[in-house]
């Protein structure tokens, strides 16, 4: 068990944390962008005697994230949008304006995103000192649908009521005879205020909290927040911990995307697969619950926990990968899956990279973006990189997921692997302006940041999450160019993103 | 003994037959499928309470609906029942002369398949549009594979009355395995999986709108109505299937008019009905469904072996 230095030499603008003027932030977002940064969160804070934002911005490979913080004018509440040079952040920028009324300024598109019209618009449910429900309520208001004319186009809405049991979400299809034009997604349907839940929550109340943003993410979400917290108490844990942890997310990847494979089969009427790949994630499941006592490993992830003591049956996990492996021959095999999944729904590399996707979808599109290699909280055998696919489409974000699920089961399953596990990030020094943690997780889906900030008493001040659907839903539009309207439920089980972990 | 009344009497016994059998058929693919995938799945008798319940329930219409949405489900059922009655199922024997020409099945099944497309456009909503626009899309290509494959069924008869096929197919069976008459058969097939609406030109278990094609036509449908078409449907399959195995295996048939005969005969189609239910959903287990622009290149080739059985007949 040792601790490595913080591994952000490299960078001769040393900081980890800078407030910076609001005339100053597009300059200084820019020259970060330029750096190869990503904007990873962005998030509003509103108490009583200080407003602010914090725009986190996150480099892999050396582990370099950087922290500016704009302050707010309480009276006249607005900041310089960076809209117009990151599209991701225009979307966070959307969110606080609706959240906390503070407007970005010369916002190239801002209009709602949360805000679905059914209470007053000058009501700003995450604002210092608004009431906890709004005065009034008013109906929803017209939703801007930008519609694409000409002819022979037609429109079909889909949603937000679905058959089956999914969360809800409208499409907006145009179409031509079967060619979707456009596609706009209409979410945000279901706004829980867990932000705000968490508000005055004590550590362990937060970690009970965390697991519940999104039900299938449940060791993601959480492990993100207890990182978030000991970044933000400065707390050493022991690496054996760590490795634990690590498990625990790899085993919730494992059962995620053998679901997503088989449904991806079922969307294709290739049923068969689909059971078979239910049986599996039903036996991992068990196993889930011998591991840690619950099947969507709930609990799993502990506030100061000394050791863990996970006993994996190496037999189990062999017998394991020996289905997976049939399962997935019975799907390669099947020349009409193939056609179906290949070509399809393509999101190609440069589109990734500007609408800034993370996870699966990422790396599908030839991207290495993955937070276990380049922004790790464990460093596994060193010199793998992320598994990528070349071609953007169904067939690659399948690819991944199968190649993942052998490389996770083999993680599990290989004790040398595990033991070659060191601490990977270490804030170290205490941060000048406020006492804040991050907390970087590679979920199934993709990365999930998080931002704590406690009270002297160690009470949760805010908790800003960011899941990666939130930055992946825009590039399924995208990726829909071209598609056909019946592979559309395909394209969209090949992107399994939440509803859940988008509307907070 | 009067042979308008045993024609009479056939009839009726025939439709008995074929309302009892479809849903029952229907029950077992459904089995079938769940065993292969290792799934309990429901009673084989599911679909007789499914329709039972639904013929209790409540119609429910929007108000753009007209006529047609309660007249649909009406000429469906009926088309389908005439088809029935003029077909050679359980017997060889017409009911009319010569009413039982191959084209005129076809046409009285194509008056049902538009009926439930105009069922889909009737209540103005996008995804009924979008089932008829596909249906009728794979309706016409189904066409020509069709007609094709009757000219081809009906040369060595020398007729397109589909009983006098029957017949002679039953004095010369060694036609049955030529060349020209298999290539037909498969024709059929293809087009009648199309025409169906079974994998994998469409499935019939899906929950997805936006793939749907014949389910999306009856989306707004309930209570009765839903219950008519449903029911309608699984007839036509059967019926289908028993016209193929007619044309295919028709041993067994009652040629020669007799009551025992009859009883004979249903038995024997029962039991070709259930081994045959059986093997499409086995083979509908191992496929996925196509990619929708790929359906016209499947029936293409389905016109393709059509006009292939033709030529091989007139050249041999």
């Amino acid at each position: 068990m040792h601790q490595t230095s913080k591994p952000k030499s490299v960078d001769s603008d040393c900081f980890i944390q800078k407030q910076v003027a609001a005339s100053e932030l597009i300059e200084q977002s820019k020259a970060l962008f330029d750096q190869g940064f990503r904007i990873a969160l962005i998030s509003a804070q509103d108490y009583k005697d200080q407003c602010y934002i914090s725009y986190f911005f996150l480099k892999g490979n050396p582990d370099i994230r950087k922290e500016l913080i704009v302050s707010i004018d309480k009276s006249n509440r607005q900041v310089p949008s960076l809209g117009a040079i990151s599209f991701s952040a225009s979307r966070f920028e959307r969110e606080f304006y609706d959240l906390f009324g503070i407007l970005p300024l010369n916002h190239p598109f801002l209009r709602p995103l949360v805000f679905h019209g059914n209470w007053p618009a000058d009501w700003h449910p995450m604002a210092f000192g608004a009431s906890e429900k709004p005065s009034t309520t008013c109906g929803p208001y017209e939703f801007p649908f930008v519609s694409v004319e000409g002819d022979g186009i037609f429109e079909v809405p889909v949603g937000p009521i679905h058959a089956g049991l999914i969360e809800p979400g409208h499409f907006r299809f145009s179409v031509v005879g079967e060619t979707i034009v456009k596609m706009k997604a209409r979410l945000w349907y279901l706004h829980k205020g867990i932000e705000k839940l968490f508000e005055g929550k004590t550590i362990q109340e937060g970690l009970k909290l965390s697991e519940l943003i999104s039900g299938d993410s449940a060791v993601a979400h959480s492990l993100a927040f207890m990182l978030a917290l000991e970044d933000c108490l400065n707390s050493k844990v022991d690496s054996d911990v760590l490795v634990g942890r690590a498990q625990l997310l790899e085993l919730e990847r494992i059962y995620n995307h053998i679901t997503d494979i088989g449904a991806m089969c079922n969307d294709v009427g290739y049923s068969m697969a689909n059971s078979y790949a239910q049986i599996l994630k039903e036996e991992l499941l068990n196993l889930n619950l011998q591991i840690t006592g619950h099947r969507l490993l709930r609990g799993g992830i502990k506030y100061q926990q000394k050791s863990t003591n996970y006993e994996v049956d190496s037999n189990q996990i062999k017998k394991l990968t020996e289905q997976f492996s049939k399962l997935i021959n019975l799907i390669d095999q099947n020349s009409n899956i193939l056609d179906r999944f290949v070509g399809t729904a393509k999101l190609s590399a440069t589109e990734a990279k500007d609408l800034n996707v993370l996870g699966v979808v990422a790396r599908a599109s030839s991207l290495s973006v993955d937070s276990r290699y380049e922004n790790p909280f464990v460093i596994k055998t060193p010199g793998i990189s992320p598994i990528t696919e070349q071609s953007g489409d169904v067939y690659s974000r399948y690819r991944v997921r199968v190649e993942e699920v052998f490389e996770s089961l083999n993680f599990i399953n290989n004790p040398e692997v595990a033991n070659k596990v060191t601490v990977a990030y270490d804030s170290g020094t205490t941060k000048d302006f406020v006492r804040c943690g991050f907390g970087i997780v590679e979920g199934f889906r993709g990365t999930v940041v998080s931002r704590i900030e406690l009270d002297s008493n160690n009470t949760i001040k805010r908790y800003k999450i960011v899941d990666p659907s939130f930055l992946n839903w825009p590039a399924l539009s995208v990726a829909l160019k071209d598609t056909i309207i019946p592979d559309f439920p395909l394209a969209n089980k090949s992107f399994n993103l939440s509803y859940s972990g988008n509307d907070l | 003994m009067n042979m308008t009344l045993y024609s009479f009497t056939i009839s009726i016994i025939q439709i008995a037959f074929i309302l009892l059998l479809a849903p029952l058929l229907n029950g077992i693919m459904i089995k079938v499928k769940s065993r292969a995938e290792r799934r309990v799945g429901p009673s084989i008798f599911q679909s007789f309470y499914d329709l039972r319940k639904l013929f209790k329930k409540e119609t429910l219409r929007s108000n753009s609906s007209t006529f047609i949405f309660t007249a649909a489900p009406l000429i469906m059922i009926a088309s389908t029942v005439v088809v029935i009655v003029i077909s050679p199922i359980l017997s060889t024997k017409e009911l009319f002369n010569n009413s039982g020409d191959l084209f005129v099945i076809v046409f009285i099944l194509l008056i049902g398949s538009m009926s439930v497309a105009l069922l889909g456009l009737d209540a103005g909503t996008a995804f009924g549009g979008m089932g008829s626009s596909r249906a009728m899309t794979i309706s016409s290509f189904s066409e020509p594979a069709l007609l094709v494959s009757i000219a081809a069924l009906s040369l060595q008869a020398k007729s397109t009355n589909l009983p006098i096929i029957v017949s002679t197919n039953l004095h010369h069976t060694s036609w049955l395995l030529s060349p020209a008459h298999l290539l037909a058969i498969i024709a059929l097939l293809i087009v009648i999986f199309a025409e169906a609406g079974r994998i994998p030109v469409d499935n019939p278990a899906t929950h997805l709108e936006l793939t749907m094609i014949y389910e999306a036509m009856i989306l707004e449908s309930s209570g009765e109505n839903l219950a008519l078409v449903k029911l309608s449907e699984y007839m036509r399959f059967t019926l289908l299937i028993c016209i193929v195995l007619n044309l295919f295996i028709p041993i067994g048939i009652d040629a020669s008019n007799s009551w025992i005969l009859l009883v004979v005969s249903s038995g024997l189609m029962a039991l070709k009905l259930v081994l045959v239910s059986t093997i499409v959903a086995l083979f509908e287990t191992t496929q996925a469904k196509l990619r929708l622009f790929r359906v016209p290149e499947l029936l293409a080739g389905a016109f393709v072996l059509a006009t292939l059985a033709v030529v091989t007949e007139i050249v041999t």
